[in-house]
């Protein structure tokens, strides 16, 4: 190969990386608002945390509830874990809270034991609390019954 | 005559025996010199120099007393030893007894020191422990720390107990405290078990300053 091609060669790679990378930044939601990432911005206010304790009705039967309260300072490490101080099974009287789910006892084996399974114990891995913001981007989500049960729903969204 | 004598021939007994260890103690006591002159009427000094004096003594000694106190009773002096900086203080920092939204800062003895002065000053005594502690190096590394957290904990939680969350109170009082207020989960909380004395704030509220030791076998936490 002669050494006067190579420049061109590396053009012609690099230009449709370019090209293919300005239309999907295109496409790809703007997740951080209308400046572009590399100009610094000041962090938007941390919004309101719900803390309404009304229960929220599931998206789907298997989604993990949500949680209406705020769950600022609570202990959750390896050595204290406060969402059991009320959602445990024998604190539930006295907190008056939900109890954490059946499910909650069976190790990935399927195994029932006698407290939380420990694959358990990250309760915010999966159950967040709320906050009063407004959605980045559009949300599209249809509720399940509306697909399956289409002929049922008045008007068509009836989730909210 | 003495009341020894008096007995003696009131009785018509052998008059009085000879002093025990006790008594010679004392007459070697009353016959210092140090002594004599303590308890023998000033010849020099006039009677207004010694009680404007000793009262004008009393004063510098109390201030002097008092200040030397006050300035142990800070933050800033708990946390010139790297125990208290480096560990419990850095935590201390996120929480919201240290910033908030209306400016309100507790410090380290408003929690941990008791503000009424004959109890400040038991708490005082107990703290040449932690001298002890900072002097033989108990809690010098962070693992140090960790491992004796627990224990820590353990006897701040039992003083809060025994003293009805004192600390808690010097700030929030039951009688300022509005249920209508709070959220419904808090003010049922607190009416059913702050309110009817079941419980003290200290009970509930723990890890609210700093981070949590293992809390396993703590009531109230599994």
């Amino acid at each position: 190969m002669k050494r006067g091609r190579l420049p061109l060669l590396a053009a012609a790679t690099l230009a449709p990386c370019l090209v293919a990378g300005a239309l999907l930044a295109q496409d790809a939601p703007r997740l951080r608002g209308p400046e572009p990432f590399t100009r610094e911005q000041a962090a938007p206010p941390v919004p309101r945390a719900v803390t309404n304790d009304v229960r929220v009705r599931r998206n789907y039967p298997d989604q993990p509830p949500l949680i209406p309260h705020a769950v600022d300072g609570y202990a959750l490490d390896l050595n204290a874990n406060k969402c059991m101080s009320c959602h445990a099974r024998r604190f539930t009287e006295q907190s008056q809270a939900p109890m954490i789910s059946v499910t909650h006892y069976q190790d990935r084996e399927g195994n029932t034991l006698g407290g939380l399974a420990p694959r358990r114990y990250a309760c915010l891995a999966c159950h967040v609390p709320q906050a009063e913001a407004r959605p980045l981007v559009e949300n599209r989500f249809r509720d399940m019954d509306e697909l399956t049960e289409p002929e049922r729903q008045s008007g068509g969204r009836s989730n909210r | 005559m003495s009341e020894a004598d008096a007995a003696s021939q009131s009785a018509g007994r052998k008059p009085v025996r000879p002093p025990g260890r006790i008594g010679r103690a004392w007459r070697w006591f009353r016959g210092l010199t140090v002594v004599r002159v303590a308890l023998s009427p000033a010849s020099t000094l006039s009677l207004g120099f010694l009680t404007l004096g000793g009262f004008m003594a009393g004063v510098v000694f109390w201030g002097g007393f008092n200040t030397a106190l006050e300035s142990t009773n800070t933050t800033r002096f708990c946390v010139g030893c790297h125990e208290m900086r480096d560990n419990v203080f850095e935590e201390l920092q996120g929480t919201v007894h240290f910033t908030n939204r209306s400016g309100v800062r507790a410090g380290c003895p408003d929690c941990h020191v008791p503000h009424e002065w004959t109890r400040k000053i038991a708490r005082k005594m107990q703290a040449s422990k932690e001298v002890w502690g900072h002097v033989f190096g108990s809690i010098a590394t962070r693992d140090a720390f960790l491992d004796l957290r627990r224990h820590l904990a353990e006897s701040e939680w039992t003083r809060m107990r025994a003293n009805d969350s004192l600390e808690c109170r010097n700030c929030h009082t039951t009688q300022a405290m509005d249920l209508s207020r709070q959220n419904p989960r808090a003010a049922a909380a607190h009416e059913r078990f702050l309110f009817s004395g079941e419980r003290t704030c200290i009970d509930c509220h723990k890890g609210i300053a700093h981070r949590l030791p293992d809390m396993s076998g703590v009531p109230g936490w599994q």
